[in-house]
């Protein structure tokens, strides 16, 4: 007997038992449409995230003054006026720094803006026009203040989008008078929407040039944050190590454990993030796989009751002529077409239902959630639902091929 | 040569210290072409004889020869070729397969044969015209009659032209109606096509379509004669042993 009647053979048995077969496969559908749905939902989960982590600039190099503290007692370290227009100068030079292509400072400086009597609380950035390439902001309307209006410390600010509704609302901006803490500054340029860059919430942000704040609205003539844009996401770690040198030999500083400030970069979130998605990806597939586990059990169970059902048939085989090698071919490949059909069943209901759970959550956690077919996961689902139906199909096709075929007939 | 020749056969079956003898000594020549009804009381070992000439079973001790050559002289596969080429087996209980038409019920063995798939349908239609089914061919079997069902199985006994047919209490579960085409087309086929024919019964009317009839008692025979017109075969063989 060939396998292609062997097949045929088997497929007749699990037809002439229809809502049997049905319900078997019912387990290996449900575990492998589980496996499909996490692997799919952890993949568009990861997906987002990480197009997320990298919106904010993957090839931003983020410098803080102060460094980690060790504990409790080490808490005031992170406050620091170690970056200063100094620190600045030597990181913008060329030869320190030679993979940067745009540095720029933050001064954040706390307090309101008014216009006409209209009060808005909002994050009021110091910064230089820098800011523009590291942040890749684009404008709405107006230009963003010059290095000269950074040299001449003069008095002009850029609006974010929502901070110029509130203040304008439809009406023109540019040109006109706003207050900050008591001072005057004309807008130059409203930002097109934008959203969150880095961790600053740009549409609700004003910036004036880092002078103007350092000089007369802070006390401190330090700078929060120092940003870089490095050229490419592969200069990155050379640009930190470039940035750590130049402000340790700025500092005098030969103890790394003494550093004065702490370098930030994307590829560490990045990293951090696909190992947090991955680890509970892998977790959540593993539960799935135990529910196959289960299904596999299921498949036997009912193999077995089927071998006993159908001793009288595996008699009248084998007095017919059937071989041992034919019945265990039979039964085998009733377990296989059984768990290999419930595969794919599996990963179509299951591709299905991962597609609209990332419609429903696109509209409801995340628009930029996308969906992702999970090729491997389905492949790996399909191989894995034959290999449970082979394994577990084993002991019940031995169990009919070894039947002695005169028992077996005379069974009632 | 005979078609079937067993000397001696004797077959114990042991249920923990009990020991119960099935067959006790049996011999008996059946050459081709011969209708043979053997008979006897229930338990007095004649279906076990019957597995045991339908390479079913094996001896204890004595010796089977079908063709003149012993199951230990085959490999499992091959004794499995030899039931499905040479020999076919009619029961009590029919043992079709359910919800299967008579069509595929018929063709099982050929799916175990070397027949060419597209010779199938050629060759179980035929066994079908031949037990006069054809009407029923496409029927399940749960929708036939007794007697369709015995004849399905007779179908599918003969559609691989076996040497010899093995039938089992062949009319045990019908009517004597129905019982009657059964054994009708036994000998027919035995009449016309030749074909060895080896019936059990405990019915004197069944076992009255054979030419000869062993009496079978307790493992032994009791009695082996020939009648109807192949006399001269039961004869020669008259308690063989």
């Amino acid at each position: 007997m060939n396998l292609k009647s062997a097949a045929k053979i088997s497929l007749v048995g699990l037809r002439t038992n229809k809502s049997r077969s049905a319900l078997t496969i019912l387990g290996i559908v449900i575990g492998i449409a589980a496996i499909i749905i996490i692997a799919a939902v952890g993949q568009g989960a990861q997906n987002l995230i990480l197009s997320q982590v990298k919106a904010m600039g993957a090839t931003i190099v983020s410098i803080e003054g102060g460094r980690e503290p060790k504990g409790l007692s080490d808490i005031t370290t992170i406050f620091s006026d170690a970056l200063k227009e100094r620190e600045l100068q030597a990181l913008k030079n060329r030869n320190n720094v030679p993979g940067a292509i745009e540095v720029t400072p933050f001064a954040i400086v706390p307090g309101d803006i008014q216009y006409l009597g209209k009060t808005t609380n909002t994050a009021i950035y110091g910064s230089a026009p820098g800011m523009i390439d590291v942040l890749t902001l684009t404008m709405g309307e107006g230009n963003f203040f010059t290095e000269d209006d950074v040299v001449s410390k003069a008095s002009v600010v850029v609006l974010g989008q929502e901070t110029k509704r509130k203040l304008f609302g439809d009406s023109d901006a540019i040109g006109e008078k706003v207050k900050i803490r008591d001072r005057n500054f004309r807008v130059v340029g409203v930002l097109s929407q934008k959203g969150q860059a880095l961790s600053l919430y740009m549409d609700e942000a004003a910036i004036i040039p880092y002078t103007t704040a350092l000089t007369y609205l802070l006390s401190s003539h330090a700078f929060h944050n120092i940003s870089i844009r490095a050229a490419s996401e592969e200069e990155v770690p050379q640009v930190v190590e470039d940035a750590k040198r130049t402000l340790r030999d700025l500092h005098d500083i030969t103890d790394p454990e003494m550093d004065d400030f702490r370098i930030m970069t994307q590829a560490d979130a990045v990293s951090t993030v696909k190992t947090i998605t991955g680890v509970l990806t892998a977790l959540l597939l593993a539960v799935a796989a135990v529910s196959l586990v289960v299904g596999g059990i299921g498949i036997m169970n009912i193999m077995l009751v089927s071998v006993t059902e159908r001793t009288r048939e595996i008699g009248l085989r084998k007095a017919v002529g059937a071989t041992e090698k034919d019945i265990l071919t039979q039964f085998l490949f009733e377990a296989v077409i059984l768990t290999a059909v419930g595969g794919l069943i599996g990963i179509i209901f299951g591709t299905g239902l991962a597609f609209l759970l990332t419609i429903i959550l696109s509209k409801t956690v995340a628009a930029g959630w996308t969906f992702s077919f999970p090729l491997s996961g389905a492949l790996a689902g399909f191989i894995v639902a034959a290999g449970v139906g082979l394994v577990f199909g084993i002991y019940p096709a031995r169990q009919a091929a070894t039947k002695n075929p005169i028992e077996a007939l005379r069974y009632e | 040569m005979p078609l079937i020749e067993a000397v001696n056969l004797r077959k114990t079956y042991k249920e923990g210290e009990t020991e119960t003898v099935a067959l006790d000594g049996i011999s008996l020549k059946i050459e081709q072409g011969e209708f043979v009804a053997i008979m006897g009381p229930s338990g007095s070992g004649k279906s076990t004889l019957l597995h045991i000439l339908g390479f079913l079973d094996t001896e204890t001790s004595g010796k089977y020869l079908f063709e003149g050559k012993t199951i230990g002289h085959y490999s499992p596969a091959a004794v499995a070729r030899i039931r499905n080429q040479k020999m076919g087996f009619i029961f009590q209980a029919f043992n079709l397969l359910p919800r299967t038409t008579v069509l595929d019920n018929v063709k099982l063995p050929l799916i175990y044969s070397k027949e060419k798939e597209t010779d199938w349908d050629k060759l179980a239609k035929h066994a079908i015209e031949d037990v006069n089914l054809t009407a029923r061919i496409d029927h399940e079997t749960s929708q036939l009659s007794g007697g369709e069902k015995q004849r399905a199985a007779i179908a599918r006994a003969l559609v691989n032209n076996p040497t010899v047919i093995f039938a089992d209490e062949p009319t045990g579960n019908l009517d004597s109606k129905s019982g009657e085409i059964v054994m009708e087309i036994l000998q027919r086929l035995n009449d016309e096509e030749g074909r060895t024919i080896i019936l059990i019964t405990h019915e004197t009317t069944t076992a009255e379509h054979a030419r000869r009839i062993i009496h079978i008692k307790d493992g032994r025979i009791e009695s082996d004669i020939g009648v109807g017109k192949n006399h001269r075969v039961a004869k020669d063989h008259q308690f063989a042993k």
